[in-house]
């Protein structure tokens, strides 16, 4: 009889490894058995695991495509309106909508609303601030900014089974496997 | 894998013998667990006196008016102006250290961009200071922004002072977000290293509950990739707009078509200079030798050569067309900066910017620390006469003589130019003790990519480009 994690009030299993290669070895075999409800955590950026875990970061480039369109176009509608529209001057005999003076305001603009959409729309993408997680349950986790990877293998993946999946983890060379409080 | 150093080829960008675990352990125990030392206590307690005095020249200053300055007429731009471009100027090397150079992978950038871009926010901070002081009454420069007044006035759009405030606002936002971005893993580290309690909410909050997660990563990089592709395009156009502040004016010396592109060259001039002089301390104070390295000091010491050269080109250029207009204004101009009453500021400005870099060509003068430090210094002291030369030469003798006078900076002017510089490494030292000096998370990618490239190649080759 298979024991679920939601019987038992589990987040999921965490296995430890001691480099990238060995993590990224671990990953792709969880993605050959079928898992798909998984994380990896790793001290640093390592390349080609958000493919394993079919990470998409397709979305952020648009966000910021766009943020930096309406920046460049506030920027330049702003002035036009102001200085053609609401309130004409004439300075020296000049178009009112001189354009080619409005182009340092509209590249400002464009910039900063582009960069603040990078950043919110990475924050708000990975779900951050965020001040409760389960995984810093685990005690061994904090060696995650230091030198140790981990893969978690959530509880609602429909796969998912205690004793099977800690003893699939720990053929994979784990570390250690450790049960992740909710 | 030992990486060989040879006797004339490049120092590696990070000494052999460190694991992920010994690089997080070294730079945040500075920040941790290490005592603080005792030179800090004295320098800050220093810089501090002199953050006093600049608190002082500042109330002074909003009590009885820019009048205590030495601007007048025909001088109206006097250190305010000076200070505000050479500050400006020193923060550039910071955001071309971690914006460009990480767009065109430079590895070596990775263990001087977090102080870098330290540098640059601490010195937009005290740039920004100026010009707002210069307005004669601070508490109002909201005036320059576009917003709906009483009055239905809104700013003038064709002034370079408008530009001025929405390019340096701009370079001051995207720089604190692409520091802190930077932050944000190094600030999980230290949460989860520090000990203390109270240090452990700190970094807890500052972090937002980073948890190194690979989805996390891929989308944080795709936004400082993407950061870093915005900041290097505004880092051009800030000292250009800060150059065209100049040439939109009919002023002789001012008029010029050079200057954006000058600007830039000798910001990033300057810039360098000041991370070379801030570098070589802090290297030897907390033992950092093994991440900045010589080769650090070396490539520095290459681009400050380079840019040196350019902005020689630039001051040849601006002789050049003077001479070429066949205006006489434009020439008597370019004659009185090299022979009249400013005439030892021009020459002090030659020698220390175009003369004393030249000893860059030597290698040993690029491996020679002591002399990297000094010719530093020296550097930052020259494009500080560059400014004061660009502004007080141009303005003090205009069309006819009848409008000619002198300018002398006051006991004001030097408290709060020397009450800036306080501030600013004021603020270096709390950042040093506060927040990881070194990327942390970035020295480990690169012990990550040393040892892989081990494999691939078995000793670096001698010689080899940089």
């Amino acid at each position: 009889m298979a024991i679920a994690a939601s019987d038992v009030g589990l987040y999921g299993l965490m296995a430890e490894f001691e480099d990238g290669e060995a993590l990224l070895r671990a990953a792709r075999a969880a993605r050959e058995q079928g898992y798909r409800r998984m994380e990896a955590y790793t001290p640093f950026p390592v390349e080609g695991l958000p493919e394993v875990l079919s990470v998409r970061g397709r979305r952020l480039p648009l966000i910021v495509l766009g943020g930096g369109l309406v920046g460049g176009a506030t920027g330049l509608l702003l002035q036009w309106y102001a200085a053609a529209v609401n309130y004409p001057f004439n300075v020296g005999g000049r178009p009112h909508a001189s354009w080619p003076a409005f182009i340092p305001v509209t590249f400002e603009l464009t910039i900063l609303v582009a960069a603040l959409s990078a950043v919110l729309g990475m924050f708000a993408l990975n779900g951050l601030p965020q001040p409760y997680h389960p995984v810093f349950n685990v005690a061994e986790f904090s060696a995650a900014s230091r030198d140790r990877f981990f893969l978690c293998i959530e509880a609602t993946d429909p796969r998912f089974d205690l004793q099977e999946t800690r003893a699939f983890l720990e053929t994979l060379g784990a570390r250690g496997v450790f049960e992740v409080e909710p | 894998m030992p990486q060989q150093q040879h006797a004339d080829g490049p120092a590696p960008v990070i000494a052999p013998g460190y694991t992920y675990a010994t690089v997080t352990d070294k730079i945040s125990a500075i920040v941790l667990t290490r005592r603080t030392p005792r030179w800090w206590f004295v320098g800050a307690a220093l810089m501090f006196a002199l953050v006093m005095l600049l608190l002082y020249a500042v109330a002074y200053l909003l009590l009885r008016g820019v009048g205590i300055w030495g601007v007048n007429i025909p001088v109206g731009w006097g250190f305010a102006i000076i200070n505000f471009v050479w500050w400006i100027g020193i923060g550039h090397a910071g955001t071309l250290i971690s914006a460009i150079l990480l767009l065109l992978r430079q590895e070596w950038r990775t263990s001087i961009n977090r102080f870098a871009e330290a540098m640059t926010l601490f010195a937009v901070a005290c740039a920004g200071l100026f010009p707002l002081l210069h307005l004669g009454r601070p508490q109002l420069f909201y005036w320059l922004l576009p917003y709906p007044n009483t009055m239905g006035l809104w700013p003038q759009w064709r002034s370079p002072l408008v530009w001025d405030v929405f390019a340096v606002g701009t370079y001051a936002t995207v720089s604190l977000m692409f520091w802190y971005v930077g932050l944000i893993p190094d600030l999980a580290t230290l949460r989860d290293r520090s000990q203390h309690r109270l240090a452990q909410v700190i970094y807890g909050f500052l972090a937002m509950g980073w948890r190194n997660a690979a989805s996390h990563w891929q989308r944080y990089q795709t936004a400082y990739y993407l950061l870093a592709a915005l900041a290097t395009p505004l880092v051009v156009s800030v000292h250009s707009v800060v150059g065209l502040d100049f040439a939109a004016g009919l002023i002789p010396g001012w008029h010029s078509t050079i200057f954006p592109p000058y600007f830039v060259a000798g910001a990033i001039f300057s810039g360098f200079a000041m991370v070379m002089t801030i570098a070589i301390p802090l290297r030897r104070v907390f033992g950092l030798e093994d991440f900045i390295t010589m080769r650090h000091l070396n490539n520095m010491a290459k681009v400050m050569l380079a840019t040196g050269l350019i902005v020689a080109y630039g001051y040849l250029i601006e002789i050049f067309t003077a001479w070429y207009s066949g205006n006489q204004f434009e020439w008597y101009m370019t004659v009185n900066r090299m022979l009249g009453p400013y005439a030892p500021a021009y020459w002090l400005m030659i020698g220390a910017n175009v003369v004393v870099p030249q000893l860059f060509w030597s290698r040993r003068v690029r491996r020679h620390v002591p002399a990297l430090l000094v010719i530093s210094i020296i550097v930052n002291v020259g494009m500080w006469l560059e400014r004061f030369i660009i502004v007080v030469t141009s303005l003090h003798r205009d069309f006819i003589p009848a409008a000619w006078g002198m300018y002398v900076p006051t006991r004001w002017d030097w408290a709060l130019y020397v009450g800036t510089i306080g501030l600013f490494f004021a603020l270096l030292f709390l950042f040093v003790r506060l927040l990881p000096a070194i990327s942390i998370f970035e020295m480990r990618e690169l012990v990550a990519e040393s040892e892989r490239h081990g494999e691939a190649h078995p000793a670096p080759r001698a010689g080899e480009a940089v």
